[in-house]
């Protein structure tokens, strides 16, 4: 048996060893072709038993098979198929036809008939499933054409009386992904058997088997995605199969009613046991509702989830499902939101609780109460008491989305939403927060509610925190009391917690700003000013009262009598905040004093916007003045990548357009520099020093062009030609470089063999450009390139040489949208000058908290690095849950970095900054290659640039002090 | 017709001393043993002496079940095991068997040593009935004896709380103990499937009663104690020592762990370490969030809830006490209160029911000034405040079990009689099933109709499926086969497998009939005529769902064939005016047969051809 087990190895190994040898060249390839088709036929004849043909056919399936072969193989595999008599082994030939049919480039239609003819003698049921399944396989790889789907589809009816349920699922499967969806077609080739596939379906929701009846619920979803218009009679076989006794046909028929009411919305149905009638939607709704309380909790969340999206229902089914009438002992009991609206408007809020004080008041006619609604009744409460928080998440989504298409139920659903605050778990409350400030302009809060979603701000949780923060930018508070409340807990969360000092100022600017004229009567008690007397001034470093400050000024930008309340050193206080905290403090009209900087009035559209006019006037001048002595060009690109730069200092939207435009020019810049210097006059072995300014030169140009294409989003396909563009002159000023300063020829063979490959396949990649690139370096290389294909790597140096002086200066076009990825660390701060002490060899987790704005997919990209004074650097990749989107575009890293060292004997700095990993592979342009030309064009080159990694340091480094102690023995 | 019968001995229209027996098909169960609180009498017990007079019980009961450890459930059950006498097997869950003991043990303590009532039960004997327990995990089918067979389901309530399906052949009743269809902080909520049993006994506690939201309520609760703490306050919490004391407990904790409070939480002593402990074993039976969590942190490993000592009671600051008992009429949490009302500062939360007569009820009721013993005059000047906190499911609960366990017959216990007046009313309106609810000594009986299990041989299924279309399970289907009951089994077999089995000889029978008809033509004429008349004839039989189309056939012989029937026709021997109709069929087909005799008794049609 060892033996045996050691001959295998060495024959799995030897045979990736061949693989690895054949690769490179497609020839040897192709010559192995019809060798494996044989090798696979060689092998099943002898096999002597099952098992043996079995292993051969698990053997074979690991290997890919080219789509030339796939055709003979099949037919290989159908030859053994009809010769087998062991079940196991015809079902993975079956299967493996499948396998082999979604072969790219394969089209199944030749082994369409042979597939269909094994089925007629096969009396298993297992390997008629599997060749159902391969039919299904071939049948959506030929969606196109309308004879084979009939086909296929009449095959499938025919075996749908099939006594095992496999063999019915498949069909019922088959049918639903094939069955014929356009109305007229289906009339023109009706047939017997391909009727109306809807009522072939609908048949086999009555089966014996649960399994059968889901597969056939899941044929008619199938056939509602595929397009085909349900009929509305399917609805009451739907309704009877809410009452199934499995939960995979529950879940499915709940799926399915829920299709036909978002079909036939408007449509009148009966009510069992009476006289009248509603809206299919309306009904609808109530079933589903009632299936909120199902067994199973599958159900439950399927059914929660669903409700969200019914937006037609009626607003007094959409109501009934908050309302749950109780009662003690036969008299009505009013709930615990009723009493406290009730004590609210009342004028009475907190009073103690006494008990009786929830007595029951009348008396209910017991024949009135109806415990078991067949409505909506109460559908949402017992969603959010639900005991799984799946469900209970589910049904709080759900209560979003019907919330913010009808005001009125926002404002019903606000007590439970505020109620869900308190959930056991945090994604429950998160999310429910998360769902108050999604409808939250329809909503006002009373001061009840309001001080009970205030009382979560002393969560722990800082997620919870941040989220309720967000949540009261965009509340609507009702009084000044409410404010005042607000405030004040927010204050308390301040001393509790006062790394949420941002986010806490950020909220009190929106508070202020959305009610001025309820913050306007508490201005002389918040900044405790008294009529006769002077009050001591306020500490300016506090953060407090920072928070009240920025609350009160943005009150004040729309409230212009407030200033008159100010005191004088509010006054001072307010232009060290304008200055120290521009974004949160507001440019006040204040008596006296001239606004600094002028409003820009909002009327101007971003077209007529100057400063976008003055970009492109300067671009303009750039492009226009290509001809110009170098002197004056140099001059000129400096002037404006200065320009420029200030300008996207200046206006925040056109930083981006700004900043991406003089990166480009920039380079430019160095091109031309590296171009005039005198080096290349002088006679080779005189410059090796002075080449110094070309080859950094080269190199800083990539690392820009680089940073151009990852870092800002919004970059198209123009703009990455240019970019490439860029690139290959850099690296033919490095090939140049090197050409000059290394003796022998030797090593520029393989430079300039790799260069001239690098611009082959910028032509292929960008062929469709090239057009648009007159006169441009590669446009002239391009025509150069059968001389430089044959001639020596001295004479490619010289020429490209010459042509890179001679070329002309692109114009870089601009996109619509363009933003510069920005990463920014909050924490670590970098002013502590408590070095965080720990014994070496073990690790300290240190806090990184950081936001990143425009990262397109940050999870994959987002890489921290760590530099120790030692020059050891470390690059941490965080875990996909701590990035979290805060809103569009934004995004937030919240992440633990573990450090470690040996024993240091002074304390030190080390440096944490955030990197952009970029992967040239993964570069946009060549993502837009279709797939087949690529494998054609590539069967001579290698790929090119084979994915360059590399990363982009995009935040500022933060320095953290930290001492490894020497550990104690 | 088979029955179940069932006899509350207590819990029959009635709070406490469940207990409830059961006879299903020949065995006999009894479901829970408990005690009454209101008695202090032989009330207190269930009346055993309605099983037997004389003798052992273990004769007359096949098994007995506990539903939970709350002692109205299993009070009585040393006294029934050991003084009156039981050997045979007491069912209960894994919690349960735990903590049943314990309280057990108290009961008997405050009984014997505080009352001092002699000929009560000993520790021994409670030692030796848990002997008798066996243990069953949820969802799994303990086999009694042969034929009956228990399930336990889960039932939030307390801790090991469990509802049991008992079940012999096809008649099954359950029984629910009490339950919780809405989750608290620390149980989840009960479940069934869809096991349709004969008979659903459900407690009816709050037949009458919708309950608000919970959410409600724990935010109440949450907020008073976090303001008065935060006013430097203190808290007093009275509670029973299980059940709703761990769930406040957790509820609490949290909440410190959420806010990030540090003013100290204590528990006063006594049984609740030895249940906390359970409770920390036990993960399993409590909610999703708890199961969940363990692996990092046992939620009943409190970190901010320290044990009690006396002398904490007068430390300066805010604190949270939880102590026993529950209606402040002694021990601990009367101590305590005593001290702590005299303040305004601190608050006291009543969280569950007291009964009258005690210093709970006085002071929910709004007295303010208590007489204790000694004459003195109590001032209460603390907060008073009551929130329930009950784990028994409300109407709208008991009517969803209903709805998920979808029984045939529903029987009400654990309840006030008037309030299950309401329930059995809208039970019977909206389900329509019956619903009864026995008073204490009343037998119930109920007609059940077991479905009778029948094995079939695959050869007969699989050939009678084959004839029609695919069998459909709603619909009864007609086929042939020959029922062979046997050593208490049935079976259904083919007819020629059943005269194998037999030994006989299979013998055909045929029927034959002669039919007369008045025609005077040739007799091929005549069966032409008879021919071309059953031709025309739309059979009106259904052979394996559909109605098909019988191939009659005119024979070469001057015979007619309909499937397998035969006509032959001769003249009379007398009378050549008159043809005699031989019709010749086998008993298979007699159906069709006897339909052919009868249609051509009718005559032919006057002329057709």
């Amino acid at each position: 048996m060892a033996a045996h087990l050691k001959k295998r190895v060495y024959e799995e190994f030897t045979k990736v060893v061949q693989q690895q040898h054949e690769d490179p060249s497609a020839k040897k390839l192709r010559l192995t072709k019809p060798s494996k088709s044989a090798a696979l036929h060689v092998d099943l004849c002898k096999a002597t038993s099952p098992a043996d043909a079995l292993q051969y056919l698990l053997q074979f399936a690991r290997k890919p098979v080219e789509v030339e072969s796939v055709e003979g193989v099949v037919r290989i595999l159908l030859e053994h198929y009809y010769k087998e008599n062991d079940a196991s082994v015809r079902l993975k030939i079956a299967s493996l036809l499948g396998l082999l049919s979604k072969t790219a480039g394969f089209s199944p239609d030749c082994i369409m008939d042979d597939a269909i003819n094994t089925l007629q003698n096969e009396k298993s049921h297992q390997v008629l499933a599997q060749l159902l399944d391969t039919l299904l396989v071939i049948g959506t790889k030929l969606t196109e054409n309308p004879s084979v789907r009939m086909r296929l589809v009449e095959v499938a009816c025919k075996h749908l009386t099939d006594s095992s349920h496999g063999v019915r699922n498949k069909c019922l499967q088959l049918i639903g992904c094939l069955g014929p969806v356009e109305k007229g077609v289906a009339k023109e080739a009706e047939s017997q058997a391909a009727k109306d596939v809807q009522k072939i379906i609908g048949d086999h929701f009555n089966d014996q088997d649960p399994r059968v009846r889901t597969a056939a619920i899941k044929a008619m979803l199938q056939l509602h995605e595929r397009g085909l218009k349900l009929q509305q009679a399917i609805y009451s076989q739907a309704c009877k199969l809410l009452a199934d006794d499995y939960e995979q046909v529950r879940s499915a028929a709940v799926q399915l009613i829920w299709v036909l009411s978002q079909l036939y919305p408007e449509s009148i149905v009966p009510i069992p046991s009476s006289n009248e009638e509603i809206r299919l939607v309306d009904d609808a709704f109530g079933k589903i509702c009632h299936m909120v309380s199902d067994g199973s909790w599958v159900v439950r969340v399927q059914a929660a989830k669903l409700l969200g999206s019914m937006q037609q229902v009626s607003s007094h089914f959409l109501e009934q499902t908050l309302d749950k009438k109780l009662m003690s002992d036969l008299r009505r009991k009013r709930t615990a939101h009723e009493r406290a609206k009730e004590l609210y408007s009342s004028g009475e809020f907190s009073s103690g609780r006494k008990w009786g004080d929830d007595a029951p008041k009348e008396e209910i006619d017991t024949g009135a109460v109806n415990l078991i609604e067949s409505g909506a009744c109460g559908a949402f409460v017992h969603g959010l008491e639900d005991e799984m928080y799946e469900v209970r998440i589910a049904a709080v989504e759900a209560l979003c989305m019907l919330a913010q298409s009808s005001p009125s139920f926002a404002e019903k659903c606000l007590d439970f939403l505020v109620d869900m605050f308190n959930d056991e778990i945090e994604e429950v409350r998160l999310q429910s927060i998360h769902t108050m400030r999604k409808i939250s302009n329809n909503i006002t809060l009373r001061e009840d509610q309001l001080d009970t979603v205030l009382a979560v701000l002393e969560d722990s949780s800082r997620d919870i925190r941040e989220a309720l923060h967000e949540l009261l930018c965009c509340t609507n508070v009702s009084t000044k009391e409410g404010i005042h409340l607000a405030l004040v807990e927010l204050l308390k969360n301040l001393t509790k917690y006062p790394t949420d000092r941002e986010s806490i100022w950020k909220c009190l600017k929106f508070l202020g700003s959305r009610h001025p004229t309820l913050v306007l009567p508490l201005v002389p008690e918040l900044l405790s000013t008294h009529p006769f007397f002077d009050t001591p001034e306020p500490d300016m470093d506090d953060p407090a009262y920072i928070a009240v400050l920025v609350l009160i000024f943005n009150a004040a930008k729309s409230c212009p009598t407030m200033p008159a309340l100010f005191s004088d050193h509010t006054f001072r206080h307010y232009a060290y905040l304008r200055d120290s905290l521009s974004h949160l403090v507001p440019p006040l009209r204040l008596p006296g004093r001239k606004l600094l900087s002028s409003p820009v009035s909002p009327s101007i559209t971003p077209h007529e916007d100057p400063s976008q006019q003055f970009l492109h006037q300067s671009l303009e001048r750039v492009y226009n003045l290509q001809h110009l002595d170098p002197q004056g060009v140099q001059e000129l690109l400096e002037f404006t990548i200065r320009d420029l730069q200030r300008l996207g200092e200046l206006q925040s939207e056109l930083a981006g357009m700004a900043d991406f435009t003089a990166t480009y020019l920039q380079c430019q810049l160095l091109l031309i520099k590296a171009l005039q210097e005198k080096l290349w006059n002088v006679a080779a072995p005189l410059y090796l020093k002075q080449n110094a300014l070309a080859s950094a030169a080269a190199k800083q140009i990539l690392e820009e062009t680089y940073k151009m294409e990852f870092m800002y989003s919004g970059v198209e396909s123009r703009q990455v030609v240019i970019i490439h563009h860029m690139r290959l002159q850099a690296k033919a000023l490095q090939l140049i470089v090197t050409a000059r300063t290394t003796r022998g020829v030797e090593p520029l063979f393989g430079m300039c063999e790799k260069f001239l490959q690098e611009v082959d396949s910028f032509q292929r990649c960008f062929i469709s450009e090239l057009p648009h690139m007159q006169g441009s370096f590669v446009d002239k290389l391009l025509d150069l390139m059968p001389r430089l294909v044959t001639s020596k790597p001295s004479e490619v140096v010289k020429i490209l040489q010459t042509t890179l002086r001679q070329s002309t200066f692109l114009h870089l076009p601009l996109p619509e949208q363009l933003h510069r990825a920005t990463a920014n660390i909050i924490e670590p701060t970098g002013e502590s000058d408590n070095p965080l002490r720990f014994t070496s060899g073990l690790v300290v987790a240190l806090d990184v908290d950081a936001t990143l704005e425009h990262v397109q997919d940050p999870q994959g990209t987002v890489k921290v690095q760590v530099l120790y004074p030692d020059g050891q650097a470390q690059i941490i990749h965080p875990k996909p849950a701590d990035f979290r989107n805060p809103g569009p575009g934004r995004h937030r890293l919240i992440t633990q970095v573990y450090l470690s060292h040996t024993a240091w004997t002074e304390p030190c700095q080390i440096e944490v900054r955030l990197l952009l990993a970029y992967n040239s592979n993964r570069s946009k342009a060549s993502a837009k290659i279709p797939k087949s030309s690529w494998s054609e064009s590539l069967e001579a080159l290698p790929q090119p640039e084979n994915g360059i990694e590399g990363t982009i340091p995009f935040s500022k480094a933060v320095k953290v002090y930290i001492m490894p102690k020497p550990a104690r023995r | 017709m088979p029955e179940i019968k069932v006899t509350p001995l207590g819990a029959g229209q009635d709070v406490g001393r469940s207990c409830i027996l059961v006879s299903i098909a020949g065995k006999n169960v009894m479901l829970d043993c408990g005690m009454h609180m209101g008695y202090n009498d032989d009330r207190r017990f269930p009346d055993f002496s309605y099983i037997t007079q004389n003798g052992r019980l273990t004769d007359f009961l096949d098994c007995v079940i506990i539903s939970h450890f709350h002692l109205d459930h299993c009070g009585a059950l040393p006294y029934f095991s050991e003084m009156v006498g039981y050997d045979g097997p007491i069912y209960m869950t894994h919690p349960t068997k735990a903590i049943c003991p314990i309280l057990l043990e108290d009961y008997r303590k405050i009984t014997v040593d505080k009352k001092g009532e002699t000929n009560f039960f000993t520790s021994q004997m409670i030692k030796d009935c848990m002997k008798k327990v066996v243990a069953v995990h949820l969802h799994q089918t303990v086999q009694v004896d042969e034929e009956l067979e228990i399930k336990a389901y889960y039932a939030g309530h307390v801790l090991g709380a469990a509802m049991f399906q008992i079940k012999v052949g096809c008649e099954s009743v359950v029984y629910t103990g009490d339950y919780n269809m809405t989750p608290d902080r620390h149980l989840g909520a009960a479940w069934i499937d869809k096991c349709r049993p004969d008979l659903l006994i459900t407690e009816s506690t709050y037949a009458t009663t919708i309950r608000d939201s919970k959410r409600c309520r724990e935010r109440d609760f949450l907020k008073k104690v976090h303001e008065t703490v935060e006013r430097g306050g203190k808290v007093l919490i009275p509670v029973f020592a299980l059940g709703r004391a761990q769930e406040l407990c957790i509820l609490l904790e949290t909440f410190w762990e959420r806010m990030n409070l540090k003013a100290p939480i204590y528990f006063s002593t006594g049984l609740t370490e030895k249940a906390n402990h359970y409770y920390k074993l036990f993960i399993t039976w409590t909610n999703q969030k708890i199961r969940k969590t363990f692996v990092q942190r046992n939620m009943f490993e409190f970190k901010h809830i320290k044990a009690f000592d006396r002398a904490f009671a007068d430390n300066p600051g805010p604190m949270v006490v939880f102590a026993t008992p529950g209606m402040l009429h002694a021990g601990q949490s009367l101590q305590i209160f005593r001290k702590w009302a005299g303040n305004e500062k601190n608050m006291v939360i009543m969280p569950g029911y007291c009964v009258q007569g005690t210093v709970g009820h006085k002071i929910l009721s709004g007295q303010r000034k208590l007489e204790m013993e000694g004459r003195q005059i109590l001032e209460v000047k603390m907060q008073v405040e009551y929130m329930s906190f009950s784990a028994h499911a409300d109407a709208k609960g008991i009517m969803q079990l209903i709805r998920q366990a979808e029984p045939r017959n529903v029987l009400l216990v654990h309840g006030e009689a008037k309030k299950m007046e309401f329930l059995k009313q809208k039970i019977e309106q909206e389900f329509h099933v019956s619903c009864y609810m026995p008073a204490n000594g009343e037998t119930t009986t109920i007609l059940t109709n077991p479905s009778i299990p029948v094995d079939i041989s695959l050869g007969l299924l699989k050939r009678e499926t084959a004839i029609g279309l695919l069998p459909d399970a709603k619909k009864p289907k007609l086929m042939h086969g020959t029922l062979i009951m046997k050593d208490n089994s049935f079976r259904l077999v083919s007819p020629e497998q059943a005269l194998k089995e037999l030994g006989l000889a299979e013998h055909q029978l045929r029927f034959t009939c002669r039919v007369h008809i008045q025609d005077p033509r040739k007799e091929h004429e005549t069966v032409l005529r008879v021919y071309n008349h059953l031709k025309g004839q739309v059979f009106p039989f259904w052979g394996g769902g559909v109605l098909k189309d019988y191939s009659v056939q005119h024979l070469p012989d001057g015979s007619i064939t309909v499937e397998s029937i035969l006509i032959q026709a001769t003249a009379h021997s007398e009378d050549q005016g008159t043809k005699v109709l031989l019709v010749s069929w086998t008993y298979q087909d007699e159906e069709l047969g006897s339909y052919l005799t009868a249609l051509l008794k009718k005559g032919l049609p006057a002329s057709t051809s």
